[in-house]
């Protein structure tokens, strides 16, 4: 990671105003966001957005096409390259055929992405940006820190040091003068100026049509007063059909700013008069810039789906941590890195790609149903392929490959910990490595993995059988959570199985962009798992399920091993999560709760992986409450605790306040117990409470069920 | 129609805007005037009305009205405009759902009364209210027109930290009349 990026990381968050508007802002988000989706099928809409979106982007040529001879027919003249260049060279004649000699801007992020302003001004032509926000940044020489609300990141009084340095003496503080102030200023702007430049939201091929959003009423001006209209429009704006405005214009509002509608929407389809009676001029630039070629990319394709609206920043833990600079381009948060390694370059994605913490908050409210973090884990992929993997990782991995050699060497940590460990817990390490138990202890390795003890347990002699997947963290760190579960099928009548040969799920590996390492770890597992005939193959690890159940297929794809997948479909049709199963048995009766039972309050914790891959959010909740627990929910349960498996230990600085607020939710939900059906959580939660010296219980699920059967 | 009003009425209040209703033409025609006369129409500079020719002025003279209300002009252009205080037009739809406006806005007069100004008055004929988007766009569409315009309350901004400013660059205040048809002219509907 480049020195001047954890710089970057390190003033965002530690800059008050950001990080304190950020929040605020992501909180009342959740919120605003929901309601304006009250009596709306989201799942639907977002369906019909994206399958709409999808089919523009399978038929980019031919709607660019149809788009071109409409707006043409209507006398629009319409210039199409792949070209940045080009794109501002084209702007630059109609400027000095028109003798232009200044400009006003409404929103455009594609002219952002090809620097415009900076060559409209070398060729002495005069500026202005007309969207409140985005004239502040302009002012103040900064980029964007939000797509939607680009200076979220000034105060007021900034704003208004801003405007008394750059614009004129005597601006107080306040926000409906200063608004005032910049209507009076930017009003003469409008009045005066030879060109108006806008993007578009959507640019429909069937009828040549532009649809503008806006809530300022700018776009309005821009496009009525000055006599040249210039629309810059990326290719993933197109869409087939009229009618497919309806959705996006639909959700939009509500995902961006949870408005029901936008003040203002222009749909422009032609040259309007001008004021003075005169035709006016009107170009669309139908902007490629590798977009067709992103629509052809497999995997990528689907990011022509997203309608920039900005939702999946509002909804990131780390974004609200760190907003929009660290980014150090126009397009930021999730979709906007993987924007940024297509329209700028995927190298330029290698720090900024790191910041994804995999919790994939952002696919619930993705109106375009992008997988964000899977796409971001596909680019992990290829700059591991195209720079080589740092040779510490390398070797990392390649230890964790060599099963008996991995675990050996895990047993003799048990031991060189010894000094160090207090308890369950290593509260310091030394050198380098104390980064890692700055903010949370690190749990002691156990002294008697979960593959050794689980033989010292004498189970019942049961006709059904269950193959349990521990993982490293259960097996290693954890072994009494694999002995819950054992307790817990045992009373079911199950025997559960311990398959020797089964070893790391690959998730750093995967997680981490070395896909041959984590296809090796798949190949292991999956020999192991199948040599015994079972029932289920359980894990009390919701990471390692996923990976058993979806990654492995997933990289296998990813690598075009296409012999692997009936195994690894034939394993993942057997996979089940803790919970979800013993949920199972107890619905089934085979499994019963011990009568009347009060045991006080609990708080619950939503693992990422369990919660939005794996969908299981009820089955915890259900048991704990039928065992007699009374579930005191915690502010913001399904997010992140920022632990991301080797996420915090790369990025501290952004895991630690990422749990600093889980611990404050914890705290403020009054229960003396938080229970989770994650042991990576339970290291991250455990560690952080233990630092504070808190009395807080944290548990898995299992170990709080397994006294609780008769 | 009174439940889909009345879903109008809340949905554009609650982006700020005005809604009345009258169910005669001059009884919306007294309203607007009296308003004008209240926020101090006159000629002096920055204290003008425009007025964008539209069917609901069918059958009223306009010469009359100017001199009755001296500033209140029917003679929309650029500068005019610019200097309004208030501007007005007749706006072709009206969505329910979101409180939204619909027009037909390729007179670029119907632009410039709508943003210059800071109050604009947006004359709706009752019956044009329809339920939602799809039912809007299944009137107006691209084919008839090159300028559509949808305006759901003033124009607002929360660009600086997220505070809600209504009046941005376009109006501060959008008052909305619906007038339910012509009765005092039988037999004619505009
Ligand atoms: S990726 Fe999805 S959530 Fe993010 S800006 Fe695009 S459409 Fe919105």
């Amino acid at each position: 990671m480049e020195t001047k990026f954890r710089e970057s990381i390190d003033k965002a968050v530690h800059n008050p105003n950001l990080t304190g508007a950020l929040g605020r802002f992501s909180e009342a988000y959740r919120i605003s966001r929901a309601k304006a989706y009250e009596g709306y099928d989201f799942e639907a809409l977002r369906t019909q957005i994206a399958e709409r979106k999808s089919y523009a982007a399978s038929h980019l040529d031919e709607l660019a096409d149809l788009f071109t001879r409409n707006a043409e027919a209507r006398g629009t003249k319409v210039f199409r390259t792949n070209d940045p260049a080009q794109v501002r060279e084209y702007i630059l004649n109609v400027a000095r055929e028109n003798g232009v000699k200044s400009v006003v801007k409404s929103k455009s992020m594609a002219s952002e992405e090809i620097h415009l302003n900076k060559h409209l001004e070398a060729a002495g032509i005069e500026v202005g940006e007309t969207d409140l926000g985005e004239w502040i940044i302009q002012l103040a020489g900064q980029t964007p820190s939000h797509m939607v609300m680009p200076a979220i990141h000034m105060t007021k009084e900034e704003v208004a040091t801003v405007f008394n340095e750059q614009v004129e003496e005597g601006q107080e503080p306040d926000i409906p003068k200063l608004v005032k102030f910049a209507r009076g200023k930017l009003r003469t702007k409008f009045l005066n100026a030879d060109m108006g430049i806008t993007g578009a939201n959507i640019a429909v091929a069937e009828t040549g049509t532009l649809v503008i959003v806006t809530n300022e009423g700018n776009a309005r001006l821009v496009t009525t007063l000055p006599k040249i209209h210039v629309a810059i429009v990326g290719l993933e704006k197109l869409m087939e059909k009229f009618d497919d405005v309806v959705p996006v214009l639909t959700a939009l509002p509500k995902s961006a700013t949870a408005q029901l509608m936008t003040s203002y929407v222009s749909m422009i389809s032609g040259p309007v008069p001008n004021t003075d009676g005169t035709p006016k001029q009107l170009h669309v630039i139908l902007m490629d810039n590798r977009r067709t070629e992103m629509s052809q990319d497999p995997k990528f394709k689907q990011a022509m789906q997203c309608i920039r609206c900005a939702s999946c920043l509002n909804v990131c833990p780390v974004f609200r941590l760190v907003g929009g600079h660290v980014f150090g381009k126009i397009y930021t948060g999730g979709i906007g890195t993987i924007l940024t390694a297509w329209f700028d370059a995927l190298k330029s994605s290698d720090d900024i790609q790191s910041l994804c913490i995999q919790c994939g908050n952002c696919t619930e409210v993705c109106p375009g149903k992008i997988d964000i973090p899977g796409l971001i884990l596909e680019l992990r992929r290829r700059l591991a392929v195209e720079k080589g993997q740092p040779l510490a990782q390398k070797a990392i991995f390649s230890v964790v490959n060599k099963r008996k050699l991995f675990h050996s060497m895990l047993r003799a940590a048990y031991v060189m910990q010894k000094p160090l460990q207090k308890g369950n817990f290593i509260r310091h390490l030394p050198f380098f490595l104390s980064d890692m138990t700055e903010f949370r202890s690190l749990p002691a390795i156990a002294e008697a993995p979960l593959r050794d003890t689980i033989k010292k347990i004498k189970q019942p002699a049961c006709q059904e059988k269950i193959a349990l997947y521990a993982g490293c963290l259960i097996d290693f760190a954890y072994p009494e959570m694999g002995e819950s579960l054992v307790k817990i099928l045992n009373k079911a009548g199950i025997e559960v199985v311990f398959p020797e040969g089964q070893t790391c799920c690959g998730a750093p590996a995967r997680y981490s962009g070395a896909y041959e390492v984590a296809a090796q770890n798949a190949s292991d597992n999956i020999n192991a798992l199948l040599a015994n005939d079972v029932t289920y193959v359980v894990s009390a690890c919701p990471t390692c399920t996923v990976g058993l159940k979806h990654d492995f297929i997933s990289t296998f794809e990813s690598l075009g091993q296409t012999d692997s997948l009936p195994r690894a479909r034939q394993l993942a049709d057997k996979v089940i999560d803790f919970s979800s199963l013993v949920k199972k048995l107890v619905d089934e009766g085979r499994l019963k709760f011990k009568e009347g039972q009060q045991l006080g309050k609990i708080t619950y914790h939503d693992s990422c992986h369990l919660k939005r891959t794996l969908h299981a959010t009820q089955p915890p909740r259900q048991l704990l409450t039928q065992a007699g627990y009374e579930i005191a929910e915690m502010y913001e349960a399904d997010m992140c605790c920022g632990m991301g498996g080797t996420y915090s230990l790369k990025l501290p600085e952004i895991s630690a306040p990422i749990l600093e607020r889980k611990l404050v939710n914890i705290k403020n939900s009054g229960a003396p117990v938080v229970v989770m059906d994650c042991p990576g959580c339970v290291m991250q939660i455990r560690g952080g409470l233990d630092k504070q010296r808190s009395t807080i219980r944290v548990e898995h699920t299992a170990q709080r069920l397994a006294d609780e059967l008769e | 129609m009174n439940a889909v009003f009345e879903t109008f009425k809340l949905r554009a209040e609650a982006v700020s805007a005005e809604v009345h209703r009258f169910p005669r033409k001059n009884e919306a025609l007294d309203f607007i005037l009296h308003y004008l006369h209240d926020v101090g129409i006159s000629e002096t500079p920055q204290t003008g009305a425009v007025w964008a020719s539209c069917p609901f002025l069918d059958g009223f003279d306009q010469k009359q009205l100017s001199s009755q209300l001296p500033g209140l002009s029917f003679d929309v252009n650029r500068e005019a405009s610019a200097e309004a205080k208030v501007g007005i037009s007749q706006l072709d739809w009206a969505i329910a759902n979101t409180g939204t406006l619909v027009q037909d806005a390729a007179r670029v007069d119907q632009r410039l009364v709508s943003t210059l100004p800071l109050i604009h008055i947006a004359l709706i004929r009752s019956d044009r209210l329809v339920p939602d988007l799809p039912s809007a766009l299944s009137k107006i569409r691209p084919e008839q027109t090159n300028y559509i315009s949808f305006i759901t309350g003033p124009s607002r901004t929360a660009d600086i930290e997220r505070v809600l400013t209504i009046g941005v660059h376009g109006p501060e205040k959008l008052i909305i009349v619906f007038f339910d048809g012509v009765c005092d002219e039988p037999g004619r509907v505009n």
